[in-house]
């Protein structure tokens, strides 16, 4: 069925206010998503109605909340098809996430000399959590050249993986270009080495649909902000066995079972990751924007971010000066481009005057720039509220400015 | 010779004729850019480059018969044309005169606002880029 993207913008209040004189087009959502209502409301509803601190009190409220924060944990198994609840840990963000893995998995089960595949895609945050690892115990990284259009290279992935591998860490979906990894098959050729995965999936989880079962990766990490939810909230999934046994991550309260002087024992997953008090209104916030996601339907929502892809592509590819980047078969909704003999920065500044939020630079992943002979790209990225209209507009507003250098 | 005090009047009431139009006002100052004297390739090195710009920066001052003469370069046309305005108002001065200089043109105009914030914080870090070369003139002179 076709997305009803009239009646969805009404759920998003955010979307319906002027920007520098002109109606907002918010195109940066790679970076974070708007949120709608149902979320807002939960946030609200939680503070005004159940604030209490979780599996502790045995009191009502504290019941509410647990019973609520609980509720999303199964909700993100369902989403992700996990096999149970206990395999999905919180955390701050994706960022977070892999830093997690990292420290946990990546201290007690890579040791000098033993390999870590990433690829030349990575965000920041797959890269210097691995490079602080391969510091700290002499292990190695080893990443995966990409083509001129973003894809990888898939016989220098398959030249890296050696019975040495002990981690591939792989962008599901990437950031700054969209281009989507063949990650099942890459998921198959590391275990076959004996390897584990972790999937970055902060930009996949939104696009497309990704069941852990089916894929049989070892880890997924993502953020809830970029799914329609609220900000500081991340997701771990690892599988039980990893997890289990997997050292903890930070000390505190939660995450134990007993603590004596002498000596502590650990509470059982998910709690073991867990401590500290979390962030419980986002948590609980969380679910509604699932629930939005499941009930629109991932597969309209991924056609009709890929019309507006599209769309876009048609409307800009033939416009004098417009360099599209990053033009891999296989993409998410993100459009990433330049205009000759113009800064990324300058051409974000004139999208702004006339309404149009769009995100410039490296987008965090400078090696790949660098890849690619160029300082940052200008990135439209599309969500389920976005339509064809404002992609007309961006367009234009995108071949006025091209046609200021490039006459 | 105007003072910093009227060249910064000037720019002011050319900002206004412009009116409220962000998109005019940015196209204005990226052609400003192309007004600037061009940069020496000696000076395009690392420590030329002012800290806490978002995009590159490059400037470089001497001092000639008691002024300060400036030269600078941007790798974004929008900094260029703020730089060219800094410089506009700045140049040729001596280091007195640029130290005790009130640099009020950019909230005037509304900079601040069409800008945002973090280009806002890269055009302060040259203002002080600028008050610095002048201090390290004037200390020199005084020896």
């Amino acid at each position: 069925m076709a997305i009803q993207v009239n009646s969805i913008r009404r759920e998003f209040p955010i979307l319906h206010q002027e920007v520098n004189g002109n109606p907002l087009i918010y195109f940066d959502n790679a970076a974070t998503t708007q949120k709608p209502k149902v979320v807002l409301d939960a946030i609200q509803n939680y503070y005004e109605v159940d604030n209490s601190n979780i599996h502790r009190g045995a009191h009502t409220l504290a019941d509410r909340a647990t019973r609520q924060f609980e509720e999303t944990r199964e909700s993100i198994r369902a989403f992700i098809g996990a096999r149970e609840s206990a395999e999905i840990i919180f955390t701050r963000g994706t960022t977070e996430s892999i830093n997690l893995v990292a420290k946990t998995f990546g201290s007690a089960f890579i040791q000098k000399g033993d390999e870590i595949i990433i690829s030349t895609l990575e965000h920041h945050s797959n890269i210097v959590p691995w490079q602080m690892l391969c510091e700290q115990n002499g292990a190695i990284l080893r990443v995966i050249p990409i083509t001129d259009a973003g894809e990888l290279v898939w016989e220098e992935f398959e030249k890296f993986l050696s019975p040495k591998t002990k981690l591939v860490s792989v962008v599901h979906a990437s950031n700054a270009l969209g281009t989507i990894n063949p990650v099942k098959r890459m998921i198959d050729a590391a275990h076959a080495v004996g390897a584990k995965v972790l999937l970055d999936g902060a930009q996949s989880t939104s696009h497309l649909d990704v069941d852990v079962q089916a894929l049989d990766c070892d880890f997924l990490t993502f953020s809830a902000h970029k799914l329609y939810g609220p900000t500081g909230l991340g997701v771990l999934y690892g599988k039980r066995e990893l997890l289990e046994a997997m050292p903890p991550f930070l000390g505190g309260g939660e995450m134990i079972r007993e603590v004596t002087f002498e000596k502590t024992t650990y509470n059982t997953i998910p709690f073991k990751f867990e401590a500290g008090t979390p962030s419980i209104a986002e948590v609980i916030a969380f679910k509604p924007a699932l629930d939005f996601i499941t009930s629109t339907g991932k597969a309209d929502i991924h056609r009709h971010e890929h019309d507006l892809l599209q769309y876009a592509v048609e409307l800009l590819q033939d416009v004098k000066g417009v360099i599209p980047v990053g033009t891999a078969t296989e993409k998410i909704a993100v459009f990433s481009f330049n205009i000759q003999s113009m800064h990324p920065f300058d051409v974000g500044q004139l999208l702004d005057a006339r309404g149009i939020a769009v995100r410039t630079g490296h987008h965090c992943t400078q090696p790949l720039m660098r890849r690619l002979g160029m300082e940052g790209t200008v990135r439209a990225s599309f969500a389920v509220y976005n339509t064809r209209t404002e992609v007309e507009v961006f367009a234009q507003a995108v071949t006025k400015i091209a046609s200021l250098k490039n006459k | 010779m105007s003072t910093i005090a009227d060249i910064q009047n000037e720019i002011v009431s050319e900002f206004e004729i412009l009116g409220e139009d962000r998109e005019s006002t940015i196209f204005y100052i990226m052609e400003l850019g192309g007004s600037l004297e061009p940069y020496p390739e000696d000076f395009r090195k690392e420590e030329y480059i002012i800290q806490g710009c978002q995009s590159k920066v490059w400037l470089v001052a001497e001092e000639k018969a008691g002024k300060v003469h400036y030269r600078a370069d941007s790798n974004t046309d929008i900094t260029k044309g703020l730089i060219s305005l800094l410089i506009r108002v700045l140049n040729h001065r001596s280091p007195r005169e640029i130290l005790e200089a009130n640099l009020d043109f950019i909230p005037r105009i509304g900079m601040g606002n069409i800008l945002g914030s973090q280009r806002s914080n890269g055009l302060a870090a040259m203002m002080n880029q600028m008050k610095r070369y002048a201090l390290a003139f004037q200390t020199k002179q005084n020896v």
